[in-house]
């Protein structure tokens, strides 16, 4: 089965095998070189495997980039009773759809690095915890794991080394909060799903009260590779700062939406005039966000820079996921920032008045904008609040409701305005002309 | 200034708490002020230490700190993000600031994200003039408010048990969701739902009926959403007089506020006390109050009658000091004719048969202690007295120090201290027909006899009944004099655990009733037994001086926590009965 998203240009790591079905299959995978890093890994030892992610400058997928390595070495050394590593594969946020599609066609390049990666920090048990919507692939993940356990790849004993890293697959119930990291951890503990103040920091007090690691679905994909072929290869993709491929999913108004894995620091013009066939119908391009929803839109003369976290950030947006949402010159941005607005006002879990009110405020007030009932104290408003929604709660939901609605003020106040002063879309009306 | 740790208060040092290990300290700065604290101590009691107010919903001393409500933000110099101080711990050399720009601004806009969906209707809301969302919208929200879309619409929702929720006024702070977790050991309220569409709710059918700790959520709820079916639009906070006390249905002695008005408590609520109630009661100690409660109607226009068989009397009371007169009719008395009558009496019976002295666990240490000496001063003989006893304790889960102890009556313990003992079963009744009458001095204190025979007292030499309640036991008395219940008068109680505890007078007893000790102590002063004491105070101190296991104690001692009685704790029988 071809896979639908291709490019010549691709560096293809950790999607090579995409569209494969045998390579779903424990004995494809190992006629693909698969487990053959866990086994070099333990061969080893603990310390270095560390030392060698360190090295890779391996940065979280799930959005905040943090160094993996540095987040490993945070666990104790010392082992005074049960620890976990979780896998977070509960990719809800709008514009992402990469972690689905290196479960569904690549779940034992998971089950490795999520191994190797217990084992560097002495978890005794995997979660992996996947989106409960993901039925598919979530029985792919089962099928894995009981594969791995029916060959000695996880349970007791793994490979004959003493060692045991049991693996369990825990499916959501629905909630795009639930893949916030101490959030997933009440849902896994059959809580209500609700972020956790920190301190205690998981590597602290994680899931079930014990030293926990949680890390996302390709960063530990991108693992086993690292460990096969070492810090130095790995640093050679990308730029300094962020090292290494990333999986870039775009989706909106381009020509071919896909999935494309490029090194970090690879152009957004390139990926989306060549990669992606350019703007759909010939249209001009209006805005891209380039993380996934939660980060600032960056308007079309904001687009021409290189997507690495750090060239994102000099832009005034984020990496985030690498979830890259195109918008073409027909695109209301009234209308799109009211319904990323009413996706957090709905998935807040309620626990912080400011995002608990606020998200439902915000998303009252750009329905009766968009539907021309607005006033330009409204927008004042609008201000108002997201700055009080923002750096005041938990968890950043809050603030990623506010950061989409203060960018679009900034930079496409004219369609504000032109639903307020016309009491319709501006946006629809050029179009129909 | 510096803090440096909780003030023990003189009670626990009297009990013999050993001095508080040395501890770290760490220093800090709030709003300028220099604070030192133990290591760990939160921002939010630091501040408190220090005088300086913080505002908060969802923190509560007695449970566990969420941060979600956001009320609390501090700045933290050199600190990107404003911090909860609620959960944040104090660190060396910080300067925080709770008064900055940047704080106050947070804490405006969140009260405008408070004000959104509730619905103001504090003109009906049982909670105004108490409640938190008042006191800081009107402190430091914004003068108007922004909002002009229709706010969120929920019903009411009887959560069984004494309470009811209001929706719509709910801040969701989850105190309430904590406490039936934390405290009350019973998971039966959840947050349902997310974002604004969160609810607080019970599991379908199963709500907290039967919950006997489940009332303290009408307490802690820092807004209106939880209301008392009981005080339901009864009072308005600000319409009430607060007075410290002890409630009295157990021998746990927890410390209560009795709220009341126009003279008739409206309510109970707990009263701080980490060494007895933390700041929890029980649903059988807040809502039995009215047997303290009645007969309070103004006295002046309606009293007793004249003579007992006189006519109805209205207010349940015994309100006049009455005497048997020559032709064995009882007739009203001053109380200094019926003082005077009554020393002569007992003078002159001194030392004969002996005496039998029944008292109501109800009654405070100071009367307890000196009806048990005017015994002794009289020939001695029996000291008895009868309460009623639950099959079983009711532990509080999450406050184990805290139980609805069995014995159902504040001063048992008291009572056994000054040498009472107890007899009768577990209503609170017999035990009295085993012990002779003919030829001896009766004394009666608060126990209304209701279940003894017509003829009680009818062979005694004297029958002096001293209580509130002209119920059966006075038939056959020679001598009614009116005394005030505990809620009328200044005393201690002594729990279970041997804790002595003062209350305050909370409302105005009938205009002739006077405290048992002051009646007592007059008695006593003219059988040649000391002087009457003046006051309260005076009257413990003379049962310190009598009893050993008062020695050393007083008000002072005692102070706001309560002191243990100077004997060890008995785990033998009778403590445990006693428990
Ligand atoms: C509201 C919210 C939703 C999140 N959802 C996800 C998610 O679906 N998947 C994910 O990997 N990380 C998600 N994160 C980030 C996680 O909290 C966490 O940072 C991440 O799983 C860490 O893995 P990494 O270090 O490998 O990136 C979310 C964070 C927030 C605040
Ligand atoms: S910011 Fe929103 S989603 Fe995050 S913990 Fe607070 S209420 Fe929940
Ligand atoms: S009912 Fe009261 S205590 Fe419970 S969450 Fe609502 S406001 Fe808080
Ligand atoms: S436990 Fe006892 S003292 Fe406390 S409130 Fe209940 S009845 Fe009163
Ligand atoms: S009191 Fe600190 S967040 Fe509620």
């Amino acid at each position: 089965m071809a896979y639908p998203f291709r490019h010549e240009k691709e560096t293809r790591i950790l999607s090579e095998y995409f569209g494969d079905p045998e390579a779903r299959t424990l004995d494809g995978w190992k006629k693909r070189g698969g487990y053959q890093a866990l086994r070099k890994a333990i061969e080893m030892g603990r310390d270095a495997v560390i030392e060698e992610v360190k090295a890779s400058g391996l940065r979280g997928r799930g959005g905040a980039g943090f160094p993996t390595g540095v987040k490993w070495s945070f666990m104790p050394k010392e082992k005074t009773g049960p620890s976990y590593l979780l896998v977070n594969s509960d990719e809800s946020e709008p514009g992402a759809f990469k972690d689905r599609e290196l479960i569904r066609w690549t779940p034992h390049q998971l089950i490795e690095g999520a191994l190797i990666g217990a084992y560097a920090i002495q978890a005794d048990h995997v979660y992996i915890y996947v989106r409960g919507e993901f039925f598919e692939p979530a029985q792919v993940v089962a099928r894995a794991i009981e594969e791995a356990y029916q060959n000695g790849l996880a349970g007791k004993n793994i490979l004959g080394t003493g060692i045991d890293i049991d693996v369990t697959l825990h499916l959501g119930a629905g909630a795009y909060i639930c893949g916030e990291e101490t959030a997933l951890m009440n849902s896994l503990e059959g809580r209500r799903g609700q972020p956790r103040v920190k301190p205690p920091f998981p590597a602290v007090s994680g899931a079930f009260g014990r030293p926990t690691t949680i890390n996302n679905v390709e960063t530990l994909c991108a693992v086993p590779h690292i460990i096969n072929k070492g810090a130095a290869w790995y640093r050679g993709f990308g730029t300094e700062k962020s090292p290494g491929t990333k999986l870039f999913n775009v989706s909106g108004h381009v020509v071919r939406r896909g999935n494309y894995e490029f090194p970090l620091g690879f152009p957004m013009h390139e990926l989306l005039y060549d990669v992606c066939g350019g703007i759909r119908d010939g249209r001009k391009l209006k805005a891209v966000i380039p993380g996934g929803s939660s980060v600032p839109i960056l308007a079309a003369e904001e687009c021409d820079i290189n997507l690495d976290y750090e060239s994102v950030i000099a832009a005034g947006s984020m990496l985030g996921t690498a979830s890259v949402i195109v918008m073409d010159d027909r695109t209301c941005m009234v209308k799109q920032v009211r319904r990323m607005v009413e996706f957090y006002a709905h998935e807040s879990c309620g626990q912080c008045t400011p995002c608990r009110e606020g998200t439902a405020w915000v998303a009252k007030i750009m329905r009766r904008i968009e539907a021309g009932l607005g006033t330009e104290a409204d927008l004042e408003k609008l201000v108002d609040l997201s700055t009080n929604m923002t750096g005041t709660t938990i968890c950043v939901l809050s603030d990623s409701c506010a950061a989409p609605v203060m960018s679009s003020l900034k930079k496409f106040k004219d369609d504000y305005l032109g639903h307020i002063h016309h009491g319709a879309c501006p946006v629809a009306a050029a179009a129909v002309a | 200034m510096a803090i440096t740790g909780q003030g023990t208060s003189a009670g626990s040092d009297a009990a013999g708490a050993a001095a508080p290990p040395p501890q770290d300290l760490v220093n800090c700065t709030i709003n300028g002020v220099a604070v030192s604290v133990p290591k760990g101590t939160r921002i939010i009691e630091a501040a408190e230490a220090a005088g300086i107010g913080i505002p908060y919903y969802c923190y509560h001393p007695g449970l566990s700190a969420p941060a979600m409500c956001r009320m609390c933000l501090v700045e933290i110099e050199g600190a990107p993000k404003l911090q909860p101080a609620c959960v944040t711990v104090v660190g060396e050399g910080q300067s925080i600031l709770t008064e900055s720009a940047k704080a106050r601004a947070a804490r405006e806009g969140n009260l405008e994200f408070y004000l959104l969906n509730h619905p103001l209707d504090c003109p009906i809301c049982d909670k105004a003039g108490e409640c938190k969302l008042q006191d800081y919208t009107h402190a430091e929200g914004r003068k108007h408010g922004r909002v002009v879309e229709p706010k969120r619409v929920l019903n009411q929702d009887d959560f069984g048990g004494d309470v009811l929720y209001e929706g719509d006024r709910c801040i969701m702070c989850t105190r309430c969701v904590r406490f039936m977790r934390e405290i009350a050991g019973n998971d039966a309220l959840c947050v349902v739902q997310r974002g604004n569409r969160s609810v607080i709710d019970t599991f379908f059918d199963e709500g907290l009926d039967g919950d006997l700790w489940a009332g303290n959520i009408i307490d802690i709820c820092p807004v209106g959403a939880l209301l008392s079916k009981d005080f339901l639009h009864k009072a308005r906070a600000w319409d009430l007089d607060r007075s410290p006390s002890i409630c009295p249905n157990c021998s746990q002695g927890c410390n209560v506020y009795v709220d009341s008005r126009d003279n008739l408590i409206m309510r109970l609520r707990p009263r701080p006390n980490p060494e007895v109630n933390s700041y929890w009661m029980c649903e059988e100690g807040r809502l039995e109050y009215e047997w303290y409660n009645r007969a309070n109607v103004p006295t002046g226009t309606i009293g007793m009658a004249d003579t007992i068989g006189g006519g109805p009397n209205p207010t349940g009371r015994c309100e006049r000091p009455m005497v048997r007169d020559a032709q064995g009719r009882l007739q009203a008395a001053t109380w200094h004719d019926a003082v005077v009558a009554l020393v002569q009496r007992l003078g002159g019976l001194r030392g004969e048969n002996g005496v039998l002295a029944v008292a109501s666990p109800a009654h405070a240490n100071e009367d307890v202690a000196l009806l048990h000496r005017l015994a002794q001063v009289l020939g001695g003989g029996d000291a008895v007295f009868r309460v009623r006893t639950a099959p079983s304790e009711v532990v509080c889960p999450g406050f184990p120090k805290l139980a609805r102890r069995r014995e159902l009556a504040a001063n048992g313990r008291g009572l056994r201290a000054v040498g009472f003992r107890r007899v009768g079963d577990d209503a609170g009744a017999g035990g009295l027909d085993e012990l002779t009458t003919a030829g001896k001095i009766i004394l009666v204190l608060g126990d209304a006899l209701a279940d003894v025979p017509e003829t009680f007292g009818a062979d005694a030499a004297l029958f002096v009944y001293l209580g509130s309640e002209p119920g059966p036991a006075v038939r056959n008395a020679d001598f009614i004099l009116p005394v005030t219940n505990f809620v009328e008068q200044e005393g201690t109680f002594t729990n279970f655990e041997g804790r002595v505890q003062r209350f305050w007078p909370a409302l105005e007893p009938p205009p002739l009733a006077r405290p048992a000790w002051q009646v007592l102590g007059v008695v006593l002063a003219g059988l040649d037994d000391g002087p009457a004491p003046a006051d309260a105070a005076s009257a413990f101190l003379r049962a310190a001086e009598l009893y050993e296991a008062f020695g050393g104690l007083s008000y002072e001692v005692i102070g706001g926590r309560g002191a243990l009685l100077n004997e060890p704790v008995q785990l033998g029988a009778g403590a445990a009965e006693g428990a």
